[in-house]
């Protein structure tokens, strides 16, 4: 089936980040996916845990280069969807095997494989971020998450000027690092 | 070339913010240097997790509140099936077993905290004051006049020593309560006490000594969680001048106090909290922070001991920031917050009425 170019240019501007494009299929979706986990044993937590990590998984295909959009954005959210409710009911043994749904389904178990390799290395510097302690954790979130500059930086963070802040970021950075690669080892 | 210039002349380098020269000059010495060229290759790697680690954050904050707005413009709705279109709920059978594992996982998470905090330094803080308060007896705990009336015998065996009291309030109804992490130091049982003089046990959730806040978990079969909360957890920066009021327990009745958001930071300009000139007495920490709108801005935790009436109040957004980061570590919590308040646009006193009840003591024994 063709995919149009509205939903081609929908399902790039998700992995830019694009808060419009991300409402959009959030809120054209979310309903689908509510119901699915919901009629299967789920609570409204559930739902929304399940969708979100499935918006991930967009996301990271949308960013890989070798990942091709062959269906509608809508199916390959329930495929993924299904998948992952279906590994939690059968982790919590809450259930033999039978999920109920009626929707289009696509092949998507590599796709998830990929992503829980992804999800463990974003896991990884995590929690290296959670051992580092304070100021360098907020340091270094200001600068590789909220994208805040050096001069911004400074001055929230109460350094004399730019070239202070920066010391400080590589001094943290060095820390982050070693602890980085010795959770990485570890795992 | 020290550990940190070659850290930035990395990063330089991998940004392609070189010119030809300095670039050329730094892939010679990368050519010559096996060791040089190992550190430039493992930078490399750890730069690429480090950008995409932001980006995943920056997607999965994206989200999250795209999820809040819908559900606040109604996009978003609680799906209720009827009972018959159900399966069995398999869930319900296996609650047990999970609330068992939780806590399990909860009491580990404590005594790790606990180490770590026995074996960190000190912070150098030494102006500031603690606004937990220190209850000398149980007898004066529960002489709570309407407790009389009600003929509520405490919860608390008698003879126990009931050693800290501070403030406490529902951020979620189903027993999910707000306080600061330091009332919490050391506890061993927590019982919250409602306003009407109920006790009920409470367990703790998560207690985070960086933002100095904690959450706590009504569990006790006695409590009724109430249909809503009136007010809601701002996630908006606030004014300067800005009227705030709070409701805590500095002594064994409710108190209500008000003032004004006197500076945007906290002591030494410390951005998670900020200032406020009211009047707070030990047992004041953990209690609201309300602007005019009836909207919890900030959770009182400690006041300056050299100056008259400045105290120190944790910013609303960082109990955002701390619910996301328990939901990260632990998907079976599910801390469902909201930032509308539905007292928007009464009388204060009205506000305060309604308020109060959602408002706990926090009593903590320490052995």
């Amino acid at each position: 089936m063709a995919i149009s170019e509205q939903e081609l240019g929908v399902f790039r501007a998700i992995g830019e980040n694009d808060k419009r494009a991300i409402e959009s299929v959030y809120s054209d979706n979310y309903g689908l996916i509510q119901h699915f986990v919901i009629t299967n044993n789920g609570s409204e937590d559930d739902a929304r845990d399940v969708f979100q990590e499935a918006m991930m998984v967009l996301y990271e295909k949308s960013r890989s280069p070798e990942f091709e959009l062959t269906c509608q954005i809508r199916t390959y959210l329930y495929s993924v969807s299904r998948r992952l409710w279906l590994k939690k009911l059968q982790q919590a043994r809450r259930i033999e095997s039978h999920v109920e749904g009626l929707e289009k389904l696509v092949p998507v178990e590599e796709d998830l494989e990929e992503h829980d390799k992804l999800n463990a290395q974003y896991l990884t510097m995590r929690t290296a971020m959670g051992k580092i302690g304070e100021p360098c954790k907020s340091l270094i979130e200001a600068f590789y998450v909220h994208r805040k500059n050096m001069h911004e930086i400074a001055s929230f963070f109460g350094y004399t000027n730019a070239d202070n802040a920066k010391n400080q970021k590589y001094k943290c950075l060095m820390r982050l690092k070693k602890l980085f690669f010795a959770q990485y080892k570890h795992n | 070339m020290d550990q940190a210039h070659l850290a930035e002349a990395v990063e330089r380098y991998l940004k392609g913010e070189m010119d030809s020269q300095e670039r050329h000059a730094f892939e010679e010495a990368r050519k010559n240097n096996a060791e040089l060229d190992q550190t430039v290759v493992e930078y490399q790697f750890f730069y690429d997790e480090m950008e995409r680690y932001g980006k995943v954050r920056r997607f999965k904050s994206n989200l999250y509140d795209t999820h809040h707005t819908l559900q606040e413009n109604g996009q978003i709705k609680d799906l209720h099936l009827p009972a018959s279109a159900r399966i069995m709920n398999m869930w319900t059978k296996y609650r047990r077993v999970v609330a068992v594992a939780a806590s399990i996982a909860g009491i580990t998470a404590l005594l790790i905290s606990g180490m770590i905090s026995v074996f960190s330094p000190n912070r150098p803080i030494r102006d500031l004051e603690e606004l937990r308060r220190k209850v000398s007896n149980l007898e004066r705990q529960s002489s709570n006049q309407r407790a009389e009336i009600n003929t509520v015998k405490s919860k608390i065996a008698p003879g126990t020593d009931v050693k800290f009291g501070g403030t406490s309030f529902l951020i979620d109804p189903k027993g999910y309560l707000l306080t600061s992490a330091h009332v919490l130091n050391g506890a061993k049982k927590v019982y919250v006490q409602s306003n009407d003089g109920i006790d009920y046990l409470a367990e703790i959730v998560h207690q985070d000594e960086a933002s100095d806040l904690a959450i706590l978990r009504i569990n006790d079969e006695e409590f009724k969680s109430p249909r809503s909360l009136p007010y809601g957890i701002s996630r908006t920066r606030t004014e300067l001048a800005e009227p705030v009021f709070t409701l805590g327990y500095p002594k064994d009745e409710i108190v209500y106090n008000e003032g004004y958001l006197s500076a945007k930071s906290g002591l030494q300009g410390d951005t998670m909290s900020f200032q406020i000139t009211i009047a707070a007495n030990p047992g004041n920490s953990g209690g609201p922070v309300f602007n005019r709108n009836g909207e919890v801005i900030g959770i009182l935790s400690t006041r300056q001991a050299s100056a008259n009436g400045v105290v120190f109040a944790t910013k609303s957004k960082n109990i955002y920031s701390l619910i996301n980061a328990i939901k990260e570590d632990d998907s079976s919590l599910h801390i469902k917050v909201k930032s509308t308040s539905a007292i928007r646009s009464t009388s204060r006193a009205e506000q305060v009425k309604k308020v109060q009840d959602h408002i706990y003591m926090v009593k903590v024994v320490l052995s």
